[in-house]
């Protein structure tokens, strides 16, 4: 797998703080940029949400398909299922 | 070269002199001066004499840049379509091979725009 | 507490996705295909298998309504509190709103253009899962021309050069460079298209139009645009997505698709990056609080972001655009001359140019060390000194446009930034002149697209703009006189500012 950086680029919402806290567990490379209304996450190779992870820390079930209300943009090939959204370079 | 098409493709050139009624588009530009953000696009009938464009003209165009006054004709020089070009001021712009859309640039040496820069 | 169990799925979201969408889905059987979809064939390209497009985000017509009318009501709850609470006051300066005239001017009918002929993609492609994706993009497309139009709408109660860009957009010499470039985009096949607008704009330039434009919104306090920018910014990484999935898809099913992609690609990356010139402007000179330069913009969202994805694209044979050297090679003169070209004509616009500050050239300084004190100062400070004198310059004549992108062609040479490019073709007898080599490589292969171009200062000479004289032309344009174009010093909307801000420092006291 290479190590070129993916990136996810998300508003910022009330979901914000649990998504992001999710990603930061879940993708132990990941690096945070935060911006006005905005926040980047880069990440070497692949960069995955799981639905459980995000789920735990908002309180309620959150469905993966919810990230189309967080996403501006995206770097890399998406793959998602009912339990994951992931971005990676072959 | 043609364009891929679902039928055939030909259309006729929407700038062709034919309307322009009767001018040509000459397009003029003094080198150096990028102050002046692009070449200058004119209709002018073939028959202009050449020296009505530096004396008509290029002045209302040109006049509000500094180095304007300065300009020594005699030391220009021009290009007409990529080739050097001698403009004789007597004869008709049409008759010294200035046609349809041609580009005629010009260099007036040591002017090189505000401070140098070439604007 | 417990842990939140998993939601009960009789079908997981790739089944109900295929069963939804391909599975909706057939052959026709009493009339041939081919002559159901008459217009997938003839650009060369071949496709062995539609089913093995897959769509990553996997969105059905039900979830697709309840999250789009999710971003809705929470949009138009804003903008209409930002309308009853007069926001414009929150503004940092009004020169900032002439950016927001050039995107209703020059965007927003792309946005429409594009709500047009993604409907008529999601008709001609045979593929079922593309279909729905094009559909959904057409309705995405309609929905962002809408917010934005309301949106602004509010900014023309106030202000100049809003009340008319429809009508403009046909006929202001600025405004064909959006026109044009888009026309050539949907009188292409439906593949070209695709490889046009959702790869090569949707994927690869898109941040260079969307984050400028947003976060010069967020920086300057237009909280109006900022959040009908991220409202659509989330259908647009749906549009990257299909884009980049079109890309993958063509290049995966015959190998005899990557030349015809790979010419696709050079002219659409050029085609699409002279456009964003306009932007270029807009980030460099008209925001007062500014986001970045557009170097920083290129150098971030093309180069570093554009190179991932090529790298990741040359396992097909598909290499960077042909052009792309010559894009990063002006990434330090590009927004200078722009500016340039807009400040010679801001007597012919429907938004206002003005002399940049001592501040504004000392920001430019800093990002441009290599070329701004060269050689873009010294004009600012002739034309700043021209204006204190009573004679702020205007160009008096038309200027030279680019046949392929139809700019002023105020372009220098990729190696020399004190020579203006010039470039030419003969074809059929007739001379076409180009801004770049990029432009004329567009030209070249296809020239009786190009020949047709609707070049307005050749119009103007043509006699088809109202008249001879500028005036004529300007009431042509249905362009406020005297209101909407010349310098934002002294313009009403200056004039009106002014007395704002005074009313609210008497207030503050």
């Amino acid at each position: 797998m290479t190590t070129r950086d993916v990136s996810l680029t998300l508003n910022v919402t009330p979901e914000s703080p649990a998504l992001v806290a999710a990603i930061e567990a879940d993708n132990p490379q990941a690096r945070i940029s935060r911006f006005p209304s905005m926040i980047k996450i880069d990440c070497p190779g692949r960069l995955v949400v799981h639905r459980q992870s995000v789920s735990e820390r908002l309180g309620r079930e959150w469905e993966v398909q919810e990230m189309q209300l967080q996403m501006i943009s995206l770097s890399g090939n998406l793959d998602e299922d009912d339990d994951f959204f992931a971005v990676a370079w072959r | 070269m043609s364009v891929t098409a679902i039928g055939d493709y030909r259309f006729a050139p929407r700038d062709a002199q034919a309307n322009f009624h009767g001018n040509i588009v000459v397009y003029l530009h003094w080198e150096g001066h990028n102050s002046f953000c692009a070449a200058l696009a004119f209709p002018l009938p073939p028959d202009m004499p050449f020296g009505a464009i530096l004396s008509d003209l290029l002045p209302t165009c040109y006049g509000s840049h500094p180095d304007w006054a300065k300009i020594d004709w005699n030391a220009a020089t021009w290009t007409l379509d990529g080739a050097p070009f001698t403009p004789d001021p007597a004869r008709a712009i049409g008759a010294q091979g200035i046609g349809h859309k041609s580009l005629l640039r010009f260099w007036t040496p040591g002017l090189d725009g505000v401070g140098g820069s070439r604007s | 507490m417990n842990a939140p169990t998993p939601p009960r799925r009789k079908l997981s979201l790739k089944q109900r996705h295929a069963l939804l969408t391909r599975g909706l889905g057939w052959d026709t059987t009493y009339q041939p295909m081919d002559k159901v979809f008459p217009y997938d064939r003839f650009e060369g390209i071949r496709i062995h298998d539609w089913d093995a497009w897959e769509d990553p985000f996997r969105l059905t017509m039900d979830s697709y309504w309840k999250i789009q009318a999710e971003k809705e009501r929470k949009l138009y709850a804003v903008i209409d509190s930002f309308a009853q609470n007069n926001g414009q006051f929150g503004l940092t300066d009004a020169r900032y709103l002439n950016a927001v005239k050039l995107f209703l001017q020059g965007v927003t009918p792309l946005e429409y253009m594009a709500h047009r002929h993604f409907a008529h993609v999601a008709r001609h492609l045979r593929g079922v899962g593309p279909r729905v994706a094009a559909q959904m993009q057409s309705i995405d497309e309609l929905r962002h021309a809408q917010t934005q139009i309301h949106t602004i709408s509010h900014y023309n109660k106030y202000f100049d050069g809003f009340h008319d860009w429809r009508h403009m957009y046909d006929r202001v010499w600025y405004l064909s460079v959006p026109k044009s470039f888009f026309e050539d985009a949907v009188t292409a096949g439906p593949f070209e298209f695709l490889i046009a607008v959702s790869f090569a704009f949707e994927y690869v330039l898109t941040n260079l139009l969307f984050v400028p434009f947003m976060s010069g919104a967020a920086y300057n306090g237009d909280l109006a645009t900022v959040t009908f920018g991220f409202s659509a910014q989330s259908d647009e990484s749906r549009h990257m997505t299909f884009g980049l999935e079109v890309m993958k898809f063509l290049l995966e099913q015959d190998e005899a698709n990557v030349p015809i992609i790979q010419r696709w690609i050079d002219k659409w990356f050029w085609r699409g990056y002279r456009l964003l010139s306009l932007v270029s402007m807009m980030m460099d000179y008209m925001l007062p609080k500014k986001v970045m330069s557009w170097a920083e913009a290129w150098e971030m969202y093309y180069e570093e972001s554009g190179g991932a994805l090529f790298a990741d694209l040359a396992r097909y044979g598909i290499r960077p655009p042909k052009h792309a050297g010559v894009a990063t090679k002006e990434k330090t003169r590009l927004s200078h001359e722009v500016w340039c070209i807009f400040y010679n004509y801001t007597h012919a616009a429907a938004f206002h140019t003005w002399d940049v500050d001592t501040e504004h050239k000392d920001w430019l300084a800093q990002k441009y060390p290599d070329t701004f004190d060269r050689l873009y100062r010294p004009r600012l400070d002739l034309w700043a000194e021209q204006a204190a004198s009573g004679q702020r310059f205007y160009n008096n004549a038309l200027p030279q446009l680019c046949t392929t992108c139809q700019i002023p062609m105020g372009f220098t040479e990729p190696d020399d930034p004190t020579t203006i490019c010039f470039r030419n073709t003969e074809f059929a007898g007739e001379r076409y002149h180009f801004c770049s080599d990029g432009c004329k490589d567009v030209f070249d292969p296809e020239p009786q697209k190009y020949v047709q171009s609707w070049l307005p200062v050749h119009q103007i000479f043509q006699g088809h703009c109202g008249g001879a004289g500028m005036e004529d032309v300007l009431r042509w344009y249905n362009l406020n006189v005297g209101v909407d174009n010349m310098d934002y010093a002294g313009s009403p909307e200056h004039r009106q500012w002014v007395d704002w801000m005074r009313g609210r420092r008497i207030a503050a006291e």
